[in-house]
């Protein structure tokens, strides 16, 4: 853990002490990725729902689907991704020194991180909010019964800094217990050294699924925060932050057009409908703006799904999902009372 | 003939002293090149990244809290202040554990060279399974077993049964002074029993110089100490009030309190490094000839009063100089609290703040100016303190 860091620490400076000034951004990562021949996608420490491994050590959730999708869009196939399993602090050093080419990782997108960072955030492609677990034994029925309570948390989140806002804001003095590593935070929590745990909503579920008596914690009902979790990209290479983007936009727009994995190839030969036609690149030429090959979406929607199977596949009830309901949340589509929006395929 | 060697004007090429001040020269311009180049490449690059660079963040407010610091901080506080609290934070877990090491290493590197079979082998034992595995292990083990078996707040466990110390899953409580008037006359009657203690010593000395006669000068200063400051304080009319934990809430309230990421720091790190330290102690006693012990006992002094006086005091020139180390990696490796979340400088500052403010190569910098000042006085003082060991030449 500390070779890592420090080798990351170390990395980031040599990487900008010895790259040449004007070199360092001339070659554009789409091409570096298509040269490379496969997608560095930076994920984090295995956690349900958003990336995790399977007994066979292959990563599977709805980050790594992004990460899959990108990879469809470029190379036409799905499964040319190399995944990198960061630790939290380590997240944006290791996208700043060219180590990541994406990163797609519950990352929080807000104001600082995107100006001050030399990161850009393309999109939303889940939107959560901080919430706290506790026992269920602990009788606490609200956030704001925490006053003088001990609670675990992750270093270097926007989750930490919520915290700290909330305890001040409703005079609560809460005492953070910081971790750098979510299993050590976990147990920790489990074991009884926190009162409560605090996180995304969806992460504490994840967590909470991975607990062996999950029926003895309950998530509190409050939300104390917006926390819109989107795939990252460097700043100043606006066609990869385009490609990125519109990949997960065309995760949307497929489900919002009807279109999955099943039934895009039969739709494409036979639709009428034009923007179906343009997307899937039957008609018009979306995908030279794009710098990718005509069949982009296509590969997207025929390999990796649409919006609706990714989530109900890893957020949902999906056998490998972690049971989060979608109906009626934000990440409902624009149409049915959520913010899931794609612009026009036009 | 063009190119004469012998040609006068290049006669100082060969003059060994104007080449050994060219070279020296040559190679501190190249280093101060290669450093300039890095500094404003490094720079340029940021700024083509947009990335913020200087050290104006140190004012910048965090945002932040930590649960453990030795002055007020608040999530409202610089980060500037940060630095200040991850410092002292360290300060105190590294100096502790030297303490810690340093005792216990002695004692076993001792036990180590005892003569008894079944205690030399269990000291042996100790060392080579603790220095056989790696310390960030040992820390999660000792981190995870206090979790396991410390108590939650209500049935907090009370140390001595005295009603003022507790032991629980979020901590060791303890009592905080607060002070009253009168408190003057206490501290005085402390400082006089200091002094009358360090003239009761020097006195016994000159005693035994001159006689021979050991005067009982242990259980004689231990009774000043204790009665003294007592009368003092009683008669001050008991100045001192005591904050004294309570459970309040979900947690013990008031008095002091050192979280148990603290305590599993403490413990690891001076567990681990005294079977180094051990190993030194015992090299160093080695070291000393084994006449030296057979002269001492022939002059009648007992086992432990010729490891005292004459065995320890000559193995310290051998056992300072890795001493050194020793302790500078005690400070050194206190990072590795990152890993259970004890708010030192490499956790509180190095991950948090960094990761919090974006200001990657000012915050390394400055951890490493840290842990660099750090060492170096430790080195500094232990150089003094070896001299002052070492064979006085005649």
């Amino acid at each position: 853990m500390k070779a890592m860091k420090l080798l990351a620490a170390a990395a980031v400076m040599t990487g900008m002490a010895f790259a040449g000034a004007s070199t360092a951004l001339a070659e554009s990562t789409l091409d570096i990725v298509k040269k490379r021949g496969h997608l560095r996608c930076q994920v984090g420490q295995p956690s349900p729902g958003f990336y995790n491994l399977d007994k066979d050590g292959n990563w599977y959730g709805s980050d790594v689907a992004v990460c899959q999708t990108i990879a469809a869009a470029i190379f036409g196939d799905s499964s040319k991704v190399e995944y990198q399993s960061v630790s939290t602090p380590q997240r944006f050093t290791a996208m700043a020194n060219g180590e990541s080419d994406v990163l797609s990782r519950t990352t929080t997108w807000t104001l600082l991180r995107d100006t001050q960072l030399g990161l850009d955030f393309t999109t939303v492609n889940f939107y959560d909010g901080q919430g706290f677990m506790v026992r269920v034994d602990s009788g606490i029925k609200s956030s704001l019964e925490l006053a003088g309570a001990t609670v675990c948390v992750a270093t270097g989140t926007t989750t930490e800094l919520n915290l700290a806002d909330y305890s001040r804001a409703n005079n609560l003095d809460i005492e953070p217990v910081t971790f750098e590593d979510k299993n050590v935070r976990n147990e920790t929590f489990y074991k009884g050294g926190c009162d409560a745990v605090t996180n995304d909503k969806s992460g504490l579920a994840s967590t909470k699924a991975e607990f062996p008596d999950p029926e003895n914690f309950m998530i509190l009902p409050e939300t104390i925060s917006k926390e819109p979790l989107g795939p990252v990209v460097r700043q100043g290479d606006s066609n990869w932050n385009d490609i990125v983007m519109w990949s997960v936009f065309a995760l949307v727009a497929a489900e919002e057009l009807g279109l999955n994995s099943g039934n895009v190839e039969s739709v494409r030969s036979s639709t009428t409908n034009a923007e179906i036609k343009r997307m899937l690149g039957v008609e018009g030429n979306l995908h030279e703006g794009l710098g990718l090959s005509k069949d982009w979406a296509y590969d997207i929607v025929s390999q990796v799904g649409n919006y609706a199977e990714v989530y109900e596949a890893y957020m949902g009830g999906g056998e490998r999902g972690i049971g989060i309901t979608r109906a009626g949340s934000q990440n409902a589509l624009w149409n049915q009372g959520g913010l899931m929006y794609s612009p026009p395929f036009r | 003939m063009p190119f004469c060697l012998d040609n006068s004007m290049f006669n100082f090429i060969y003059n060994e002293k104007f080449r050994a001040v060219l070279f020296q020269a040559l190679t501190f311009s190249l280093v101060a090149v290669g450093i300039f180049y890095l500094f404003t490449n490094t720079n340029e690059n940021m700024n083509a990244r947009d990335m913020k660079t200087g050290f104006d963040f140190l004012w910048i407010t965090a945002g932040f809290d930590t649960d453990f610091h030795l002055i007020d901080y608040e999530a409202g506080d610089t980060y500037g202040r940060v630095y200040l609290v991850a410092i002292l934070n360290t300060l105190l877990v590294a100096a502790l554990a030297i303490v810690g090491t340093t005792i216990i290493g002695f004692f076993v590197g001792i036990l180590r060279l005892s003569s008894n079979w079944l205690v030399a082998k269990v000291a042996a034992a100790y060392v080579e399974i603790l220095r056989n595995t790696p310390l960030l292990l040992q820390i999660i083990y000792w981190y995870l077993l206090l979790l396991a078996f410390l108590p939650r707040p209500k049935q907090s466990f009370d140390f001595l049964y005295l009603d003022v110390f507790f032991l629980n899953n979020r901590g060791f409580y303890g009592p905080s002074p607060s002070f009253e008037s009168g408190t003057t006359l206490f501290l005085a009657g402390i400082a006089i029993a200091i002094v009358a203690v360090v003239v009761l010593f020097r006195h016994a000395r000159k005693v035994q110089d001159s006689t021979g006669r050991v005067m009982p000068k242990y259980s004689w200063g231990l009774a000043i100490v204790v009665v003294v400051p007592a009368v003092a304080y009683f008669i001050a009319g008991q100045p001192v009030g005591w904050e004294v934990p309570i459970l309040k809430g979900f947690n013990l309230r008031g008095g002091w309190r050192v979280p148990p990421a603290f305590i599993t720091l403490l413990i690891a790190l001076a567990v681990y490094h005294s079977a180094y330290m051990a190993e030194s102690v015992r090299a160093g006693i080695l070291s000393v000839s084994k006449g030296q012990t057979e002269a001492a006992l022939s002059i009648g002094l007992d086992r432990g009063l010729a490891l005292r006086l004459v065995i320890i005091p000559q193995a310290m020139r051998a056992i300072v100089p890795t001493m050194i180390s020793h302790w500078m990696n005690v400070v050194k490796n206190s990072s590795l609290a990152v890993a259970i979340g004890y708010s030192e400088i490499t956790a509180l500052f190095m991950q948090t703040s960094l990761n919090q403010s974006g200001y990657a190569i000012e915050i390394v910098a400055l951890t490493m100016l840290f842990y660099g000042s750090v060492s170096l006085t430790i080195s500094a003082v232990l150089n003094i303190y070896n001299k002052h060991v070492q064979l006085v030449e005649r």
